[in-house]
Formats: C-alpha cells, structure tokens, sequence
C-alpha cells in the first residue's frame, strides 16, 4: 500500500477546516474541558467587543482592540479544533484507502436451501452477504468479504491490504485458512465461508475509532485530563481572586485583560493537541499496517515489559536449512550425501528440500526413484525414508530414533558419529542421522539462519526495558543456542500452545506486562490473556478475535514497532504537557506588568522583556498563544521521535528541549510578535 | 558581619550533625527494633491496656485516617472549652480572662494543626493551665499526628503490596514516648540552665534603672519552647515569641532554638532513605530541599545584611544591617536566617518582628510558606513533597513513554485526581481568604461586625496587602508566624484563617496518604531499564522544576502586587 506521508494533503485540509467549525458546538467542546473554558472566554470577549463597538464606550478598551482580543481567542478554539480534525482526517483517509479495495463486488454466493448448502451459485452483490453465508471464488476473483475458507487451498495476491506483492497460499483448515475483503486470488478454486457482518470487519472498527463515534479516552489521558483541569481550575482561581486584588490596589482592570490573562495560562497548547496526539497514535499504527481494535491497546504497548516471539519467521528466516554432510568413518562423502539426497527426493518438508538444496543439481540429476516407495514421518518412528526397488532401506530421523533402529539389528552406533551429533546439538543445530538397512552411514546437520540485524532490534529493545522471550518447539540445548546468537533475553524451548499461556500467566503475575503475536487458533487463549496481543492477518478468525491488533503484514517483527508507537504517543502528551507549562512563565512577564504598571508603575521592573505598551503585550501573548498550536501540529501528528538511551536520558533530554526550551521559545516568541505589533500601535 | 554569618553555618551544621543519628534511632523505633528507649515499654503498655487497644492491629489506609481525625476532633473540642473557660481553672496567678468563643475556636484549631497562629498574646490571653495542658500538650499531639501519618506513607512505600500500614495509635504513641519527649526534655534541661524561667509564680515586679516599675510576666516557659521548636510548632509563651528576652535569652538559647525545629524534619529525610532502603532517593530529595532553602536564604540574609535603602538614602550609615524589628543580642544576618528556617519549617516561631524585614524577605518568607515542602513541618513537609513528586513523576513518566510508575505502583487517574486536588487546594485557600479580605476591606470599609476593617491594616498600599496576603499563606502553611501589624484578634480574621486551618492541614495529610495507601494495594511491578528512576539527579531536578513553576504559576500576580511592588517602590 502507498503510504501518503505528507501532513496535509489539500483535500484533508479542506474538510478539517470545515470540521473546526462544527466542533464549535459546545456539546462536543465540554469533552475538552481546558478548550471549553477558552470558548466561553471568546464568546465573553465578543459581547465586551460588540458592547464596545456600539456604545462607543471606552471603558474596556477601545472597540478595535476588544475585537482583535476576541478574533485571536476565537483563532485559539479554531486551530485547537482543526489540530483534531486534521488527525480524524488523516486517520480516516488512511482506513479508507483501506477500505476502498472491499467496495462492491460480485460475491458468488453459495445457495442455501434449508440447512443444506447446494452447489446452485447465484451471483449476488458483496454487500448482501451477512456471517456464515458461504461463496466461492475462482482464479482472477476478488474476495468479497472476510472470512475463512472451508475447502481447497489457492495463492492469493494480498499486497492490496499489506503491500507485498509475493503471493500467498491460503489453504482450508489449520491456521493459514483466513482471506481478506479486497484481496485476489490468483490460482485454484476456495469455498469460503463470511466471517463477519457488513460494517463489522477489525477496519471497520478502526473508522469508527479514529471519526470518534467510539473513542473512549484511555487511562493515561483521563488522568492528564484531571491534571490539565486541575492546572485550569488553579488558573480560574488566580483570575477570579485578581479582581478583589486589584480593587484593593486601585487598578482597574478590563475584562479582555482578565480573560487574556486566563486563556495564556491555561494549558491550551497540551489542551488543543491531546485528543490530536491520541488519533495520531492510532493512525501510525494504522500507517505501519496494524489494525488496533482500541486506542488503549497502543497504549499499553509502550508500557510492555515483555515480548514473546515465535522463533521461526521472527528469529530465524524460515525453516532449518541442512548445511553439512558428515559421513562415518569408512563411508566415502559421495556416497553419503548421495543416500541423503536420495532420501529426501520425494520429501517435501523443508528440512528435506533443502538436503536435495545442500546435495547440489550434479548428484540429484543422477538419481532416479521411480519404483521406491516413500516411508513418512510418523511421530512413533521419529524417522523418515525410503525404501528403494533394489530393497535397500534408507532412513534418516532423531539420533535416538535411529539409534534403537541400528541396536535392534544388532550394529553399533559408530563414535565419532555419535561424538558430531553432540558437536552438531552443541552448536545449536539439529542432527539428523541417516542409516542404510539400520546401518548408520553418517549424519547431516540441520541449522537454524538467524534473520540478518535481528540482534540489533533486540538490543534496542533491551534499552527501551522490554525483555524478548524466544518461543520454540526445539529441545532446550538448541534453543539456547539460538537464544544466545540471536541476544534474546529468555526461551521457551519444546513449547506447547499452554506453556506459552503458563508464561504469560506468570509474568502477569510478577507485575509484568506482555506483549505477543500469533496465527493459530490454539494461540487465540495466549493472545487473549496478553497485554498485547497481535494477531496476524493471515491467521484464523479465532486468533483475531482474541488479540486486540491485526498485524496487516502478517510480519512477525511488527511488534517492535508497535511498542515504538505506544511510547512515543505517551511521550508526545508528557512532552507537550511539559512545553504548555513552562510556557507559562514568560506569559507572566508579558502579562502581569501589563495589568498593573498603569496604576503600579513601580511594577515596571518586572517588565523583564521590555514589551512596547499594555496592549501590545497582552496582544503578543495571545497571539503566541494562539499559532503555538498551529506550529505544534505537525509534532503532534508525527510524535515525538522515541529514543532507546534509557529512562533517565530520555527524560533529561526531553526536560531539556521541551521544559527548558518551552521557557526560552515564548520570551522569544513574544518579544517578537510584540515589535511587530508595535509598528502598527 | 562574617561572625554572624559563621554563626548561621555552624548552627546549619550542627543540625545535619544530629539529624544523621536521630534518623538512623527513628528508624529502629519504627521498624520495631531494639533501642535504648525501650525502658518506655512498660508505660505505652500501660496506656495501651488502660484504653483497650490493640497496638498489634494492622489497619489500612482509610482506618489510620479515621484514627487521626477522630483524635484531632477530640482534642479540639477539649482545647475549645478548655480555653473559653480557663478563668475557671486553676494554675492562673496573674487572673487572665477566658477567651471569646471566636477566639478559642481560632486558638484550638491553630494548635490543633501544628499552626500555632496566636491571635492572642501569651501573657495575657491564657492561664499556666491552658499553656500547658491545652497548648503544650497540643504541641506534642499535633507534631506526632504529622509524623504517625508520614510513617505511614513510608511504610506504604516500603512494601510490595499490601493494605496492611501497621497500627495508628502504636505509631502515633512511640512519636511521642520515644521521640518528642525525651528530646523536649534535653532541650528544656539546656533551657533552664540559660535563664529561661520554669516556675508557676505570676508576675514579678522589677525596678528598672529609670526607675520604673514594670511587671514581668513569668512561668513553666523552657519546657513549653523545647517542644515548641521540636515539633516545628512556633506559638511562643510571650506575645513576642522567641524575640522576647525570657523565652530567648541569649545566642546558646538561639543556636538550640534553631537547631530544634530544623532537626526532625531533616531526620525524618534520612529516617525516608533508610525506612523503604532507597537512600539515593533521600539523599536527592534532601540535596533538592537544601538547594530551594539557599535559594531562598541568600537573598533574605543579603536583604537584612545590606539594610533598608530607603534609609541609606537619608545617608544614614548601617553597619549592623537592617535592624528595625530586630534584637541587638541576635542580629540581621542570624534573624535572617531564622526567618528563612522557620517559613520553610512550617515552625512560625520568629526571633525578629517579619513586619519589618526587608520586602525581598518578606517575598522569601511568603515563598518559603507557599512552598511548604523545603524540609517542612513534622512530617507534613515530606507529605507536601510527596505530592509534588506525584505530579512529577506523572509528567515525566508519560515524558519516557511509559505509564507513570512510583516504587513499582502505576500512579493511574485516581491519584493524580488526589494529588490534583491537593495541589489546587494551597492556592484556592491563600487567594481565596487574601481575595475575601480584600474584598471586604474595599468595599465594606466600616462594617462592624469584621471590627472596622479599615482599621486592620498598620500600613496601607502594598505593605498592607502582604500582611493580609502573609496571614492567610501562614494559616495554610500551618506555619503560625504573623506579618503582624495586622488588627487579627476579631471575628473575622478568627473565623476565616480558622477554616483555612483546618483545610490546609487535614486536606494535605489525608491526600499523601490515601495516595500512597491505594498505590500500595496495587499490584507491584518490578523495575526494567525502561523504568523511571525517581532516585536520579534527573528526577530530583524535575521534581524541583514542578514545586518551583506550579508556585510561581499560582502567586506570581498576588506577588507582584504585594512583596514585589514593594521591593520596586523603596
């Protein structure tokens, strides 16, 4: 998928600015109860600028000044509106581009006649189809809706939803049965039964999310609600208080002075932004290809303690691939690998392709075996094989396996075989011994290849505090290897579906969050029980609906970024909450001898920036004020960017730039926006 | 000039020299270990048997606060009545009269709270009875409730999760057989062997070399001003407090006096350190409350030291400094420094008429009070901290990308609500009373029933404003001290700075607490590299970072109109 990556395209701003308006009704406004108070003072200030423009009086200013007062608080409500609905536009223009590629399509609808399903098909609109119905597709079809296909297996070309253009096989039962709305399939012929109503489907959900018909606030931002209120009622108190204060010192003060002075120290900036910051988070979710069921999922993703991933396609590329031959004493190379490539010619795991792989074109062209019968894996002979015309059996499986095979015949199981197979296990590979009639003719290493700078992202994550977990179904020495070449921090060797459940359970239990990632349905009882739990899109429905993200990408590595994601939406509201703040202390200087100096002219003194007059610094405040928001946008879109160098220097950094800065910016901002305005005043 | 100020620093230094093995004694007698003071077994057992309880009982949070309000209320009511009908009770040699039910009800909260604010004068406001047994006796109880409720945020901190905080009225009774006393009694003992009186005799007639004849008024004064500065109370037996020769008479008296109030507050740093076994987080709170305690002594001591420049425009030599509202025998520069001590402290004690002190340190003085953290009163200093901590690790934590977490608890909405409140509450109180009197004052100048309030007010213009805007700070403080120079012994005033009292003292102690007890009942994580350190320089900076801004955010224009405009004008 093309990811537009531009903050504004034209026609989102368009609509936004169209939005900012509508956002205007106070019914939606007292959500935000820091903008709320804002636009209560604009509609004061347009009362006190109207009262002044008819009557002529002077007393609160002149008309012209209160009007200017009172568009720049009006501008304040509008940019803290538009920031919103730029991050609903984004959001939903992204989800939409997602959801354009399930429009209308010919279903071919499988008829049902009572309880039975005929093979009568009927052509019939995507739209009609509801959960349960089943349909059918055929090669250059597109799949009209979500669901899971209940017969046959076909490629399917899915890079309409992920981007990747590489087929991919999607077979009837096991975990790999889900097809998406929207995608192609390329070859053969699926049944395919509805696995969600019309409007229901994970993307759905996501619209509605982001166009706030069903945000719900998450934990983190109610409780900076609170404080943002709790800062805003302080502010109320300082303002209301001034009036005696003031009476008391014989200083008249104006009601545009008043609210000016309210509206500067009220965190609006943190306050415009916040829902923004929020929308943005899912929405660059979204851009990475993941669906999140709820804003507090990517949430609670930066808060993750613990990843659990699966060793193969996240770890290691694959499957294990051979990669030597060692042949016993007495038995030449050629020969050996000859009876491994000869084994292996009609097994089509990959453990097998790729000992014909290793065996190399000059020896495998040479072979024939029409004739031999193929003898399959079974999980009581723990061995494979093949039993050729001229009654030559040739097997190849576990070292104990074929160990009892080579005893029963009476042959021993030569030592420096038996001494490369614990060499080979040390190393972290798997042996895989290879006998002919129960005599054993050597052993062929199976090794797993560790995904190139996947140690890095490791590292990283250790920094951020997230310790990985490897999940595998290897026997312990091997996982260790892995484990260690890999830098995972901990392992879950020969793992069945419930030690994962057990794991999870028990960092749960020390207080631990965690995150992890499946397909199957056996992982769905995992998934659920995780903090975090990110389904894949290839997977089964159940395992979707026990996760609370779909990965689109069906990529095992997504969970990095999602964990990214989760810290920097965190990090912008700190950040952002930090800068509104500190900005508080220069709008003071600005303000405050602005207010009295007229009566106090001691008070001077605290003119610390040297502002042209009253006006002009009450005006420069409120204009800083104002296009702070505007200018804080795209931050608030883009994040703040996260940076793995710990806790402390994470926070000494961001203290630096945004508390310290957000001190410095508005002496400067203002003294700025004040020469300017002098030139006209 | 150096003599003074060398004087300042080893009276600074001696106090970390006791603070270190008082907090390591505090320590043992709260965990429950052995000490030297077991031999007060016997008694608290004796209390314990006598009034049924069961000192063993662990409460939770919400019981220990039940404890502590139901107690205070009992006490006030007994000092209530007590105080309005001292002319009744015995112990009255010099036959003062019961107090005004306004002016009792002022008096028994002040005392109640570990405020100490005295709209009345000692020598004839109250009998040897109620000085003792009301006042007194309040000032023990009022300094061990504010430790008994720090000790049980210390004991919620230390544990991983558990409601379980321990037994109020054990830890409560301990502060007082095993810390208070033993101390006020050393500190008495150096008292009276410096010529404070200890006597229940009345007044003394003396001859002066003029040949007047003045009444000196006498009493039981060391052991009342040993727990008076012990557990950073301030009300003072005479009307002029520790400036008065009998209750401060020279500078052994002025070092111990010192010494006395800043002591437990900085154990009780320490005694934080070793309790939850975080003393880097401690030793970052306690270099955090030193480095705002310089910051706001400089400027008082240099203030003072400089003198008045209004009088240096006469072209009047100063030599000794600023010494209007002064003793000759203590100083500018060591009353400056008295002045800081005992606004941060919330003590209130003054050896120097504040009124008087320079406007610089007059905006110090009411900084110090708004603050209230900068090692603080008994306890309550570090519970101030407390929440400002809360506050900072909310914003930070969100800073690092993490939930906010505090020694493995999340701090979710729930207590950034309390702490909200809390923090709100200082300045609703301060800006609300200064703005009701200001109110009044403007616009019902002759109203009788608030005594003319015309004629409250010993200096108009922004003198004035600081004396009512000082008062009101002081009563939430808790701290005690007067601006004076304000008409404060009326209805009005009793009334107002009464409520603001209560609310200024229960509010910030019941807040800290009930944070504390929820976050231990949570679930304890464990901490990663992703995890906030709160015991780093970092943390302590931004902690600092957030008392500082949310102060100046919440006084500045009340400031500028006070203490500030002040300063400009002279």
């Amino acid at each position: 998928m093309k990811h537009d990556n531009k903050l504004f395209p034209k026609e989102l701003v368009m609509e936004s600015l169209k939005q900012s308006f509508v956002k205007l009704n106070p019914k939606l406004m007292i959500k935000n109860p820091v903008m709320f108070t804002v636009e209560i003072g604009t509609a004061v200030m347009l009362i006190v600028a109207l009262y002044a423009l008819f009557t002529g009086n002077r007393e609160q200013g002149s008309a012209a000044y209160n009007i200017a007062v009172f568009v720049i608080l009006f501008l304040t409500v509008l940019f803290a509106n538009f920031a919103e609905a730029i991050a609903e536009a984004r959001g939903k223009a992204q989800a939409e581009s997602l959801r354009k590629t399930r429009e209308e399509t010919p279903a071919k609808k499988v008829e049902l006649i009572g309880e039975i399903f005929t093979n009568e098909i009927k052509i019939v609109s995507s739209a009609t189809l509801r959960k349960g119905d089943i349909f059918v597709c055929d090669p250059g079809d597109i799949i009209p809706a979500d669901g899971e296909i209940v017969q046959g297996l076909a490629s399917i070309d899915e890079s309409a939803i992920t981007g990747e253009s590489a087929p991919v096989i999607r077979e009837a039962g096991g975990d790999k049965s889900s097809v998406v709305g929207g995608t192609k399939v390329l070859s053969d012929h699926i049944k395919v039964r509805v696995s969600t109503e019309p409007g229901e489907s994970f993307l759905d959900k996501m619209i509605a999310l982001v166009e706030g018909a069903s945000r719900q606030k998450t934990p983190n931002e109610i409780a900076l609600t609170i404080l943002l209120a709790s800062f805003t009622l302080v502010f109320i108190i300082v303002c209301v208080t001034l009036k005696p204060f003031a009476d008391y010192a014989q200083t008249p003060i104006t009601i545009a002075a008043f609210i000016s002075l309210f509206v500067c120290l009220i965190p609006t900036t943190i306050g415009g932004l916040l829902s923004a910051i929020g929308i943005a988070g899912m929405d660059r979710a979204l851009r990475a290809n993941v669906i999140t069921k709820s804003g507090k999922a990517v949430e609670t993703a930066g808060d993750i303690d613990v990843l659990l991933l699966d060793k193969t396609g996240t770890i290691t590329i694959g499957n294990r691939k051979a990669t030597n031959f060692y042949a016993t004493n007495g038995i030449s190379s050629e020969e050996f690998i000859r009876l491994c490539a000869l084994s292996s010619l009609s097994d089509e795991t990959p453990e097998g392709k790729s000992i014909v792989e290793l065996a190399g074109k000059d020896i495998v062209n040479k072979l024939s075996v029409s004739g031999a019968s193929m003898v399959k894996f079974t999980a009581e002979t723990r061995s494979s094989g093949i039993d050729l015309p001229d009654g030559n059996r040739i097997r190849k499986g576990a070292y104990d396996a074929i160990k009892r095979l080579a005893e029963r015949e009476g042959f021993s199981f030569p030592a420096e075989t038996l001494a490369k197979v614990e060499a080979i296990s040390n190393d972290g590979g798997t042996p895989l011994v290879v006998s002919l009639n129960s005599k054993v003719q050597g052993v062929i290493e199976l090794q797993d290849i560790i995904k190139p700078g996947i140690s890095e992202r490791f590292d990283r994550l250790r920094k951020m505090g997230v310790k990985t977990v490897m999940v595998t179904g290897d026997n312990p020495l091997t996982a260790k290897y892995i484990a260690n070449k890999a830098g995972v921090d901990d392992f879950i060797a020969e793992a069945k579906p419930e030690d994962k459940m057990s794991y999870i359970r028990k960092e749960q239990n020390e207080g631990r969050l965690v995150a992890m990632m499946g397909d199957g349905t056996n992982d769905a009882p995992a998934l659920a029980q995780a903090d975090v739990g990110v389904a894949m899109n290839s997977g089964t429905q159940a395992a979707k609906e026990a996760g609370n993200m779909v990965d689109l990408d069906n990529d095992p590595t997504k969970l990095i970024e999602i964990v990214e994601i989760g810290k920097q939406l965190l990090m912008t509201r700190g950040t952002l909450t930090t800068f509104s703040i500190a900005n508080d202390v220069a709008k003071y200087f600005a303000i405050v001898p602005a207010l009295f100096v007229a009566s106090i002219p001691a008070l001077q003194g605290i003119n610390i920036m040297k502002l042209h007059s009253p006006e002009t610094a009450i005006l420069s405040a409120v204009i800083f004020n104002a296009i702070i928001i505007p200018m804080l946008i795209p931050l608030a879109l883009r994040g703040v960017a996260y940076k793995p160098i710990g806790a402390s220097a994470l926070l000494r950094r961001n203290l630096l730039i945004y508390g310290v800065g957000g001190i410095i910016a508005p002496f400067i901002g203002i003294k700025l926006i004040d020469m300017l305005i002098a030139l006209f005043m | 000039m150096t003599t003074e100020i060398s004087g300042v620093i080893a009276t600074y230094g001696i106090t970390l020299l006791l603070a270190w093995p008082l907090s390591r004694y505090i320590v043992k007698v709260f965990r429950g270990e052995r000490t030297w003071s077991d031999f007060m077994a016997p008694l608290e057992r004796l209390f314990f048997k006598i009034s049924g309880i069961n000192p063993k009982e662990e409460m939770d949070w919400k019981q220990h606060m039940k404890a502590l309000l139901t107690i205070n209320l009992v006490w006030f009511v007994y000092a209530f009545f007590a105080l309005m009908f001292q002319d009744k009770l015995p112990l009255n040699p010099d036959g003062n009269p019961g107090q005004s039910a306004d002016l009792a009800f002022n008096t028994a909260i002040s005392f109640v709270v570990n405020c100490n604010l005295q709209h009345y004068s000692g020598e004839t406001g109250v009998t040897y009875f109620t000085q003792l047994f009301v006042l007194a006796f309040l000032q023990f109880v009022s300094a061990a409730t504010g430790i008994a409720a720090l000790i049980v945020v210390f004991k919620a901190m230390k544990e991983k999760t558990t409601t379980r905080l321990g037994n109020f009225w054990d830890i409560f009774l301990k502060t007082i057989t095993r810390i208070l006393l033993p101390l006020s009694i050393v500190i008495a003992l150096i008292f009276i062997f410096n010529g404070m009186p200890a006597s229940f005799a009345g007044k003394d007639t003396v001859v002066t070399m003029q040949g007047d004849t003045i009444n000196v008024s006498r009493g039981p004064v060391a052991g009342f001003v040993a727990i008076k500065h012990l557990g950073t109370n301030g009300g003072g037996f005479f009307g002029a407090n520790s400036a008065h020769p009998l209750e401060n008479p020279n500078y052994v008296t002025w070092m111990t006096e010192m010494v006395a109030q800043v002591v437990i507050p900085i154990a009780m740093v320490f005694a934080l350190g070793m309790f939850i076994q975080r003393k880097k987080f401690a030793y970052v709170i306690f270099g955090i409350m030193t480095i705002g305690m310089i910051g706001l002594l400089i400027p008082s001591m240099q203030a003072e030291i400089a003198g008045n420049p209004a009088i240096a425009h006469m072209g009047i030599q100063q030599a000794t400094g600023a010494m209007e509202g002064k003793e000759v025998r203590f100083g500018a520069a060591a009353t400056g420094y008295w002045s800081t001590v005992t606004t941060i402290i919330s003590t209130g004690s003054v050896c120097g008429w504040h009124d008087s002190t320079m406007p610089m340190t007059g905006l110090m003085q009411l900084l110090g009070m708004m603050l209230n953290c900068l090692y603080g009163g008994c306890g309550v200093g570090i519970l101030n901290y407390y929440i400002y901590i809360i506050i900072a690790v909310f914003i930070s934590g969100l800073m690092v990308g993490r939930t906010p977490e505090f020694m493995g608890h999340k701090l979710e909405a729930r207590e950034v609500k309390i702490a909200a409140i809390i923090t709100l509450l200082s300045p609703f109180l301060i800006l609300a009373g200064t703005a009701l009197s200001s109110w009044v004052l403007t616009h019902h100048p002759d109203a009788n029933w608030a005594v003319k309030p015309t004629a409250w007010l010993n200096n108009p213009g922004y003198h004035g404003f600081s004396e009512m805007l000082y008062e009101y700070t002081s009563a939430n403080a808790n701290n005690g001290s007067g601006f004076e120079g304000l008409g404060d012994g009326n209805v009005f005033w009793n009334v107002s700075t009464g409520f603001v009292l209560i609310l200024g003292r229960f509010l910030p102690i019941i807040g800290p607490v009930a944070i504390a007890g929820l976050m231990a009942s949570k679930k304890y994580i464990p901490e990663s590299a992703g995890t906030l350190k709160t015991d780093s320089l970092t943390f302590g900076v931004m902690t600092f970072a957030v008392i500082v801004i949310l102060t100046a955010l919440s006084y500045f224009p009340a400031l500028a109109l006070g203490p500030i405009a002040e300063y400009f004008s002279l």
